[in-house]
């Protein structure tokens, strides 16, 4: 009987062990892909250096420097330093700072507590005593009243705003875009004509129209001598055009759900209101998830256009910022400062829309 | 009787009318009462009403004007004009390069190369997670500061100079010389198409195809380049007198910045589209052609591509729209577009806050229709066919 002894294997030859292989797959596979390599290392060459200079290399981090003694060959970020409470809570007044502090820490406090009581079967109840209960505390502590100063909305601004409109605008607009978008499914013919041109009409318009409209139109509409705050017409503007928006995800999720849940619904016996609540609703609002989020992120996106309207989100404190005598000019730090802000918060939040979308996708992978 | 009427009450249909005619009382109450709050406060501030004002002298001046005269003495009805023709022609750029720049990126995203496909990617998520208007102030300010002084200029061989205010370029010279050579181009158009039809039906009938690029360079590129020697047309070249540019054509800093930063905005978006489009084209098509012989790029060109258009092109018209829109931020930067002019230095003279906001909502609506009237045609063209 032969015997066969087990030879030794082979080590992989030199060519082949991972990182040169990966480079020869991923780089250098053929003629056009290591030109196309070639190609993609000059433009980070041409690219990087430059970016990479102005901010680091030749950038000024010495915080106590003033206009002058910067420089201007590289960024000077003193002027973020010194103008970082501006960015953060606009004009507001220096000894009351503790009140927007305390808003945002409150959001995050409720937000820990609900994830804790994750399994209580209160947790329903919860959430929406925190809705109803929460605009109403952090109005109180913003603006002022029960005993603590008050603070104009003209000494509100920077990322505080930002944050504070978007938010507005998205708790205002969901009830009424639902609104809206029952309205276009619904088979009474004025409803769904009053629905439709309502939405098309502002989905055919700019922002920026509707927020001309709002600062300088809508206070005509209403009794003379009515002082309508600044904030409170972009707030308005805001909230109309969202409506729109959200009204046609919201029909996009209505117009998924099958026929039979309607019919089924019909035949339990239920009135429109306990089947568009308790039927058709849940199930709508909940494939919409996904583009609701999108439709947030839009919105939080176009919050900076109330700067042309006069109002200091975080975009506009630059321009407040660099008309101060003591740092002309510095528009480019301050506007690299607020992109990496704002950048941060939305590539999270559409980072999380993506994750949400796989989790509510109801469509087979393959 | 009272319970024939309870039951009338019960009734859907019933209760469907009395709804609506409910929501119509009240809808018409809030109108009135705000027509009526309207009359008063117009009174009030003793402002006119009416489109009276369009035939005033609009007494600015504007920085980019196309095609059409326009000086201060013009009226605001010339200046809407101007005002539109300008928000078109940097929609129309934008839609352009923002094109062009998406379908490279979104097919560079599905490269075969790591680098290539990372590039890409970043590309996306910076610009795309940046508020527009951000991007256009950065541009304009970066702009402002990079590029010379009018003294200064960049300059192409002596015609074509680019500085802080912007670019100037050799004017065409109206005149019958012009228009021939404009002649000549469309009827190298005409010829054009009539080729291409010519050898696409042959192509059909008998799976010969010809190549017509040689066509297409000498019909619309050779023939007016042609013409316009043979012609004799001249240009106006731009010179520097005093302290800016007279003559030829000039494009504002403004107009560049605002055209930069919607393409590179708008690419983002339009890549992605591009990207889900080539990713929905069924894997089993790529197999299939591969399998009857086709080359990796006739699979692309003939098999994949015509598919993943179908999908890609109503979300890219829809962008389209968008950037249009978009083209209304140019009231922070100052090019005088639709919105600054009319909405912005119109309105501030005027004061006739709702005939002037109606009039530039009514524009973009219009716009806007235009658009989805394109996109529900193709939509048509585009259904696939079922027997």
């Amino acid at each position: 009987m032969a015997v066969y002894p087990l030879k030794e294997t082979k080590k992989a030859p030199q060519s082949q062990t991972k990182v040169i292989l990966w480079l020869k797959d991923n780089l250098f596979s053929s003629t056009s892909n290591v030109l196309l390599t070639l190609v993609a290392l000059y433009l980070i060459y041409l690219i990087l250096p430059p970016i990479l200079n102005w901010t680091i290399f030749d950038a000024n981090f010495d915080l106590t420097a003033d206009n002058q003694s910067c420089g201007r060959e590289g960024a000077c970020w003193a002027f973020i330093y010194d103008n970082f409470k501006m960015f953060i809570y606009g004009f507001y007044p220096q000894e009351e700072l503790w009140r927007i502090d305390t808003m945002f820490g409150l959001i995050v406090v409720l937000i820990m507590f609900g994830s804790w009581i994750k399994k209580s079967q209160y947790r329903m109840h919860y959430i929406i005593g925190a809705f109803l209960i929460y605009p109403i505390a952090a109005f109180f502590l913003l603006y002022g009243g029960l005993g603590l100063e008050v603070v104009g909305t003209d000494k509100w601004g920077g990322l505080t705003l930002t944050i504070v409109v978007a938010a507005v605008g998205i708790v205002a607009s969901f009830p009424l875009g639902i609104l809206f978008a029952l309205g276009r499914q619904s088979e009474m013919r004025i409803v769904k004509f009053i629905s439709v041109v309502y939405i098309e009409f502002v989905r055919g318009v700019p922002l920026i129209t509707i927020l001309f409209m709002a600062s300088v139109v809508l206070p005509l509409f209403f009794s003379v001598g009515m002082d309508f705050d600044k904030l409170l017409r972009a707030l308005i503007g805001i909230t109309m055009f969202q409506t729109a928006y959200i009204a046609e995800v919201v029909r996009g999720g209505l117009q998924a759900i099958p026929k039979g849940q309607y019919e089924a619904a019909d035949a339990a016996g239920l009135n429109f209101l306990q089947k568009t609540t308790l039927v058709i609703l849940p199930q709508a609002l909940k494939i919409s998830i996904p583009n609701i989020v999108g439709s947030f992120i839009a919105l939080f996106k176009d919050t900076t256009l109330i700067l042309i309207i006069g109002l200091y989100d975080m975009l506009a404190i630059v321009g407040a910022a660099t008309s101060n005598p003591s740092w002309l000019g510095r528009n480019s730090e301050g506007y690299v400062f607020v992109a990496m802000v704002l950048w941060v918060i939305l590539y999270s939040m559409s980072h999380y829309s993506k994750k949400l979308e796989v989790r509510f996708s109801t469509e087979h992978k393959n | 009787m009272f319970i024939k009427l309870k039951s009338l009450l019960y009734n859907n249909e019933v209760r469907a009318i009395l709804f609506q005619i409910l929501t119509v009382v009240v809808i018409a109450y809030f109108a009135y009462q705000a027509f009526d709050n309207m009359m008063l406060n117009i009174e009030q501030s003793g402002i006119r009403s009416g489109f009276g004002f369009l035939n005033d002298e609009a007494g600015f001046a504007v920085n980019d004007n196309f095609f059409l005269t326009y000086s201060p003495a013009s009226s605001n009805l010339q200046a809407f004009y101007v005002g539109i023709v300008n928000t078109l022609v940097v929609a129309i750029t934008g839609i352009f390069f923002a094109s062009v720049i998406g379908l490279i990126i979104g097919i560079a995203r599905l490269s075969s190369n790591y680098l290539i496909r990372k590039m890409a990617t970043v590309y996306i998520e910076i610009f795309r997670n940046i508020p527009i208007l951000l991007q256009i102030l950065f541009w304009y300010s970066t702009a402002l500061s990079i590029l010379p002084s009018v003294k200064n200029s960049l300059s192409f061989m002596d015609s074509v100079f680019l500085n802080s205010r912007g670019l100037f370029l050799p004017k065409i010279v109206m005149g019958t010389e012009f228009y021939l050579v404009l002649a000549s181009f469309v009827i190298g158009v005409i010829v054009y198409v009539f080729i291409k039809k010519r050898s696409n039906k042959k192509h059909d009938d008998t799976g010969i195809a010809t190549n017509t690029i040689p066509h297409f360079l000498g019909l619309i590129v050779l023939l007016p380049i042609a013409a316009y020697f043979v012609f004799g047309a001249h240009l106006e070249y731009p010179a520097l007198k005093g302290f800016n540019f007279k003559g030829g054509t000039g494009l504002s800093i403004e107009f560049f910045s605002l055209a930069f930063a919607l393409s590179i905005y708008t690419a983002t978006y339009i890549a992605e589209a591009i990207r889900s489009g080539i990713d929905s084209v069924d894997k089993g098509q790529k197999e299939a052609a591969a399998a009857i012989g086709l080359k990796q790029s006739q699979v692309m060109r003939l098999v994949v591509l015509p598919q993943a258009l179908r999908v890609a092109i109503p979300p890219i018209i829809n962008q389209y729209l968008n950037l249009t829109k978009n083209s209304s931020l140019a009231a922070a930067v100052g090019y005088t577009e639709l919105v600054t002019i009319f909405s912005g230095t119109v309105l501030n003279v005027v004061g006739q806050a709702i005939e002037i906001i109606a009039l530039t909502m009514l524009v973009y609506l219009a716009i806007s229709l235009v658009i989805s009237l394109a996109l529900n045609i193709f939509n048509k063209k585009m259904e696939i066919k079922g027997k």
